[in-house]
């Protein structure tokens, strides 16, 4: 007798309430209208999803569009990358060989692991529909016949989900051959990881779609021109495919004036950490931080917000007051020394000690290099040692300098950005809690206790 | 969600390939399908996880007969099992349980819940049971940050927002089957 854990564990399973359907989205495009009950096709149709697929195949009446309009549709948008580069998608689009005769791949990276982002979950599991969509229309675009969603191994039950979405899709005429009657070819296929960090790197994750262990290739050559099976790949992130229905439905330039200038549409933030209500909030580009910060139910237990790590592990850590006047879009936090990198904003609240925080932090990057690039598989290694022994009151005067030293050893001297994903987050930590550092050092314990 | 122990091989009684139901190799085959006819290799990551799933663990057997199905090296195969995190390389408990300890779930009680766990199984990190039923493990990052403290169960389970009282319930459901067939 075997027995289905998935049922059985079924009372722990998260509903999608109070991460997803609270209600506290400004102006949603991917996550409107969603309750947990309505991911399938029937429900996605009557949302107006694959609207956008058949009017660039003619099919509602219209003379459809050229693959040069749907990319001309995509740069106007001011859509760029989601996954964390932040690199404008039209671009990326229009640099596939689109007249190589071989084979093309595309490949949705939904290999979800950057520490505080939980935004691509919640899309495939709540609306799968839009990622398919978006790849088809992608495909099209640039002339594509194949495309594998990679997806997290975590999230097993997300993955079995993205397949049945797959196979509503298929049997509707939506993927395939000859998709809705038209000469358009497109199969779409559903993989999934098992565990490592360093596959959400866009070679790593060729690699292991390959059927590899997942390290990183060198660039050049880059994906456009010699990705999955040595074939010209695109890669774009699932957020990134679930955008694109909404702004061919819609227009590029409506997309672009939902934010602000370089930096359209909307952006899903996974808000995690020291807030009342964690959760995923799609919100228009440029919201200011404190909006989003309310809309997270503010810092928990009405305590004082101390810091933010404006987007994801990797992001350099950003002090309170200089939050107070961000507004959430590539550039601003940009300029403010950080990134939005993935989205996700893990708040830190008055009651935080940022050496054991930081602890956590390069405890993972060291546990998560792929062992392929010296600088990183030994520096890593150095950064949680260093970082542990300041944490125990055993640091010595020299390791902040110590720090910045193997930090800056690292940084660009690897083949992938990991080495430098482990070493910013230390580097902030020290450029604006230096004192805590010091504090730990010289006193052998840390100032937060005394202070709160 | 690393794994000290690994399978080796044992040069002087070399592993035999194991053997599949009809129906498991069913599925390896769907996987199989989904790549080019020359990439049977890619479906690697997938065969693996299902043998998991079935036997509990990725024995030196199981990657023999993979890497024969597939038309890979072993070795490529063992290169693929080592390198993830989520393959066990040798026997867990019938329930193995990896908690978030990353930064988004410690601050929100990921480090307490995988404590208290040890404490109520009375098992170290990284052990398993007496009785062989609970492998508690950390885990790394399960892109579940918002749901803190969460935990995967065999894998493919996750188990959301666990407060020290579903933890409890958890545990006492997943005891209740002790003589039960698994499939998770």
């Amino acid at each position: 007798m075997s027995l289905d854990l998935n049922s059985v564990l079924s009372g722990f399973r998260a509903s999608g309430d109070q991460t997803c359907f609270h209600g506290r989205h400004i102006k949603p495009q991917i996550l409107d209208g969603l309750n947990g009950i309505n991911w399938s096709l029937k429900d996605y149709e009557s949302r107006g999803g694959y609207q956008a697929l058949r009017k660039i195949l003619g099919k509602d009446g219209g003379e459809g569009l050229t693959q040069d309009q749907v990319i001309a549709t995509v740069k106007e948008s001011g859509l760029r990358g989601r996954g964390g580069a932040g690199f404008p998608t039209g671009l990326k689009w229009s640099f596939m060989p689109r007249q190589f005769p071989g084979q093309k791949y595309l490949v949705c990276n939904s290999d979800e692991g950057e520490p505080g982002t939980c935004k691509d979950r919640d899309i495939m599991q709540f609306n799968p529909h839009a990622v398919i969509e978006g790849m088809a229309i992608a495909a099209f675009a640039m002339g594509i016949s194949v495309g594998y969603n990679y997806i997290h191994g975590e999230i097993f039950q997300t993955y079995e989900r993205f397949e049945e979405a797959l196979e509503q899709a298929r049997a509707a005429g939506y993927l395939g051959n000859a998709i809705l009657g038209s000469s358009f070819n497109f199969q779409l296929h559903a993989a999934h990881g098992f565990g490592a960090y360093i596959c959400g790197e866009e070679t790593a994750l060729l690699e292991s779609l390959e059927g590899k262990k997942g390290q990183p290739r060198f660039k050049p050559p880059f994906p456009a021109s010699y990705g999955l099976y040595g074939k010209p790949t695109t890669i774009n992130n699932t957020e990134t495919f679930a955008a694109v229905p909404w702004i061919i439905r819609n227009g590029g330039q409506a997309y672009l004036e939902c934010g602000k200038p370089n930096n359209g549409g909307t952006k899903i933030f996974s808000v995690s950490g020291d807030v009342e209500r964690p959760g995923n909030y799609e919100v228009p580009m440029g919201t200011p931080f404190p909006v989003l910060l309310e809309l997270a139910g503010g810092v928990k237990g009405g305590r004082a917000l101390k810091a933010v790590i404006p987007g994801g592990s990797s992001a350099p850590v950003l002090p309170a007051s200089m939050m107070q006047d961000i507004t959430m879009d590539y550039d601003s936090i940009a300029k403010a020394g950080s990134m939005l990198g993935s989205g996700a904003v893990i708040v830190l609240d008055e009651t935080r000690c940022m050496v054991k925080s930081l602890l956590r932090l390069s405890y993972f990057y060291m546990h998560e290099s792929c062992g392929q690039c010296t600088p990183c598989r030994e520096g890593t290694g150095w950064l949680w040692r260093v970082v542990d022994r300041i944490e125990k009151g055993e640091g010595r005067e020299s390791d902040l300098a110590l720090l910045d030293n193997v930090a800056e050893n690292i940084m660009g001297r690897t083949i992938c950005a990991l080495g430098d994903a482990a070493a910013m987050p230390v580097r902030g930590m020290i450029k604006h809690f230096r004192h805590e550092f010091e504090h730990h050092i010289t006193h052998k314990t840390c100032m937060v206790h005394a202070a709160v | 969600m690393s794994s000290t122990q690994m399978n080796s091989l044992d040069l002087t009684h070399p592993p035999k390939a194991s053997e599949f139901s009809d129906e498991i190799v069913a599925r390896f085959a769907r996987e199989v399908a989904k790549y080019p006819n020359d990439q049977k290799q890619s479906a690697v990551m997938a065969c693996l996880s299902i043998v998991q799933q079935v036997n509990g663990f990725v024995s030196p057997g199981d990657e023999l007969f993979l890497a024969a199905y597939l038309e890979m090296p072993p070795m490529a195969v063992h290169e693929v099992s080592t390198f993830y995190n989520m393959y066990n390389l040798a026997p867990v408990g019938k329930f193995k349980i990896n908690v978030c300890t990353n930064l988004p779930c410690q601050l929100r009680d990921g480090q307490t819940a995988l404590d208290y766990l040890s404490k109520k199984l009375g098992v170290g990190v990284g052990g398993t049971t007496k009785d062989g039923l609970f492998t508690l493990q950390p885990g790394e990052c399960m892109g579940a940050c918002a749901d803190a403290p969460v935990m995967l169960v065999n894998d493919r389970t996750m188990c959301s927002f666990m407060s020290t009282e579903k933890m409890d319930q958890m545990i006492e459901t997943l005891s209740a089957l002790k003589d039960d067939g698994v499939q998770s």
